[in-house]
């Protein structure tokens, strides 16, 4: 892999871990989870805040580190009196480096997953391409999955490297970091992390965490199924009659990308941003024309499955498009839980026909 | 509750199995300790997924909406005001419902069990008027009025106002429970203390619009936030935006929210958005003797002229 440096253990002492954190506040962005009402986030750490270490996984998704829900993509002023007036000016987006602190293996996967999307060779989109090539990733592995988590079947695990630099393993106030790639080793090397660790505790520890996941997906015959036949399987009704189409499964997904752009003026002052949107929205596919192609709520969460377990695998040859990170589940005010819906999908059999 | 959930199942197999209706709105069994899923049943043989116990505190009333079937519905107390409401709003006909009432004792408020235990929970069982919380391991015991539903804590609806079938006998009412101590409490608070409230209020709300869509009010063909040509309100995270939203679905409400804590319910982020609705709801009490949804007789305050109002604006 690019970037891949010889594999390398650091130990990181209590007082190593803060005074490494604020050395590399002078060269990096740090983001971070940090308490937030009852629950806590990834935010912009202030000068000398801790990530939280010891809570497991945010209730919303890493993804806005990268991606924010509103992010401002070009600025214009209507003043006819200046010389660029009417004229759309991109953000700067060579901005500082920043690193993504403690972000669990199941959101730095979803990079990968979403990369496709963002970074693909016929129109890559600086506005996500930029701030990502310019994160340094450390994970923090998970050794208390919580009950709804289901990485492991989804091709991650709590240990997984995959899309991470560098990653954390917690024991009481010692960290443990394994370097991954270059960037994580110019990270800790700003950090001042270089004290070898005696021993490689990863594997067992690993093995370990991942002996304690027990929620799963099974998407196995998904791959041989015909879309047509999923599409018009008559299980939709049954599966979306819950849903509030609140998109809550949406927003909280490290996976789902999709955004609405607007304009917004102040006096002359405009602004160009993004905002993300969701498949679960009637707004999302309302054409200009007053037509809308999924006008009931049954399309709408008919595409969200279909596209995540279905569609992506497809179009891209791959796994899902979910890191089974469990959030959807956790959060779904009325309890659709993808699992559920996975296995009928998965065990769909369409009637026989003569064709 | 057992006993709850056999009577459901039992009176929904029979209006199926008697074709009085096509189908029945329920909830089955969740996936998740605490949760619990509105569904539709329409064949007798299915009714045995009905359930009830202290997870189903989703407003049924809006799977009514529009809806032309012949339909069984369960309703707890603050459903059941919801159905008159939508009655009244000619979403649904009485006509088409046959509405199963339940005797609400209360709604468990997942996020206070989740925040009282420092352990992920696996299971959650419900005995007499008790919670046992179980985890890996660990275990802790709740008195289920410790761990109610602030709405419910203050209910004094919990019997249906309106049934067809009832699935047990009514229960007692705490009349002289402090109903609005928290917007009180507000109320109080000087200008700049009240905004700072407000602000940290909606501070995390990420515009989901859960609680709307949970609403069984909220039922419009299109949103006020959802206008696109023109737009009536910015898309952003824009803290103006935010609260332009929460004002004006809370006035949206006024008269017409029975404080069934749907919205709060459903919330990802936690925020106590019925502060807005609560107070409207006060503030009808207070000016015109209103409760919502009582009968189907009386419209709401605000959507009603009354030739001889005190009031000379009206005229
Ligand atoms: S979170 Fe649940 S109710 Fe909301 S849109 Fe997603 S599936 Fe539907
Ligand atoms: S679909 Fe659900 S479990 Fe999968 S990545 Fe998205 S939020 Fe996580
Ligand atoms: S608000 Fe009242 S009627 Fe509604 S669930 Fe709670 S106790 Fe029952
Ligand atoms: S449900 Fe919560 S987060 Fe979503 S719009 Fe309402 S208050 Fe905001």
């Amino acid at each position: 892999m690019k970037g891949q440096t010889e594999m390398k253990i650091i130990k990181i002492k209590k007082e190593a871990w803060g005074q490494g954190l604020e050395k590399l506040q002078s060269e990096f962005r740090l983001f971070g989870p940090v308490a937030d009402k009852d629950g806590f986030e990834f935010k912009e750490l202030a000068q000398g805040q801790l990530p939280v270490m010891d809570l497991g996984n945010t209730r919303l998704s890493a993804k806005s580190t990268v991606y924010p829900q509103t992010q401002v993509m070009f600025n214009y002023t209507l003043d006819e009196s200046k010389e660029d007036h009417h004229i759309m000016k991109e953000v700067d987006l060579n901005g500082q480096p920043q690193a993504v602190i403690g972000l669990r293996p199941c959101d730095a996967a979803s990079f990968q997953l979403v990369k496709r999307n963002f970074d693909n060779p016929e129109y890559p989109d600086p506005f996500w391409v930029r701030p990502y090539e310019q994160s340094t990733f450390v994970g923090l592995a998970c050794d208390n999955p919580s009950p709804t988590c289901f990485c492991t079947s989804v091709g991650g695990g709590p240990y997984s490297e995959n899309g991470l630099d560098v990653l954390l393993s917690r024991e009481g106030e010692v960290i443990l970091a394994k370097v991954i790639t270059e960037k994580g080793e110019a990270l800790a090397k700003a950090a001042g992390w270089d004290t070898d660790a005696d021993e490689n505790v990863f594997d067992e520890r690993r093995d370990a965490a991942e002996k304690k996941i027990t929620a799963k997906i099974n998407s196995d015959q998904l791959k041989g199924k015909n879309a047509n036949d999923l599409f018009s399987a008559p299980i939709w009704e049954d599966i979306a009659f819950a849903c509030l189409n609140c998109g809550t499964c949406t927003y909280s997904c490290p996976t789902c990308w999709c955004f609405d752009i607007q304009d917004e003026v102040k006096g002359t002052e405009g602004k160009r941003m993004r905002n993300w949107d969701s498949c679960m929205y009637p707004l999302f596919t309302l054409e200009g024309s007053g037509h809308n192609p999924r006008p009931v709520k049954e399309m709408r969460v008919r595409q969200r499955f279909m596209h995540k377990l279905k569609y992506y695998p497809d179009k891209y040859d791959s796994d899902v498009q979910c890191v089974g990170c469990g959030r959807c589940i956790d959060l779904c005010p009325v309890n659709i839980d993808i699992r559920d819906v996975c296995e009928t999908m998965n065990n769909y059999k369409p009637l026989k026909s003569e064709s | 509750m057992l006993t709850y959930a056999e009577k459901i199942r039992e009176l929904s197999a029979q209006l199926l199995r008697e074709d009085k209706v096509d189908m029945v709105i329920g909830f089955r069994k969740g996936s998740l300790p605490m949760s619990n899923e509105p569904c539709m049943v329409k064949n007798p043989g299915d009714a045995d997924k009905l359930v009830w116990d202290s997870n189903c505190g989703v407003n049924l009333a809006s799977y009514l909406t529009d809806r032309k079937e012949r339909i069984g519905i369960i309703a707890k107390g603050c459903d059941s005001r919801n159905i008159n409401t939508h009655i009244i709003e000619n979403k649904i006909k009485r006509e088409q419902l046959t509405i199963i009432g339940v005797p609400c004792t209360g709604m468990i408020d997942k996020r206070k069990v989740s925040n009282s235990v420092d352990f992920d929970i696996i299971e959650v069982i419900e005995e007499a008027d008790k919670v046992i919380v179980k985890g890996a391991g660990s275990e802790q015991t709740f008195d289920k009025k410790e761990v109610l539903r602030k709405n419910c804590e203050v209910c004094i609806h919990p019997n249906p106002v309106v049934y067809d079938e009832m699935v047990a006998e009514k229960v007692d009412i705490n009349q002289d429970v402090d109903r609005y101590a928290d917007v009180r409490e507000v109320e109080e608070m000087d200008s700049d203390d009240r905004w700072q409230y407000f602000e940290d209020l909606l501070s995390n709300c990420i515009r989901c619009y859960a609680c709307r869509n949970a609403c069984p009010l909220c039922y419009c063909p299109t949103c006020f936030v959802d206008e696109s040509q023109p737009q009536w309100l910015g898309k952003s995270t824009n803290a103006t935006d935010t609260r332009g939203f929460h004002f004006l679905r809370a006035y949206h409400c006024a008269g017409r929210c029975t404080d069934c804590g749907s919205c709060e319910t459903v919330c990802p982020m936690g925020i106590n958005m019925r502060a807005f609705t609560k107070k409207l709801e006060k503030d009808c009490l207070e000016n015109f003797e209103w409760q919502a949804g009582l009968n189907t007789e009386q419209r709401p305050p605000l959507d009603s002229f009354n030739p001889s109002d005190p009031d000379a604006f009206v005229k």
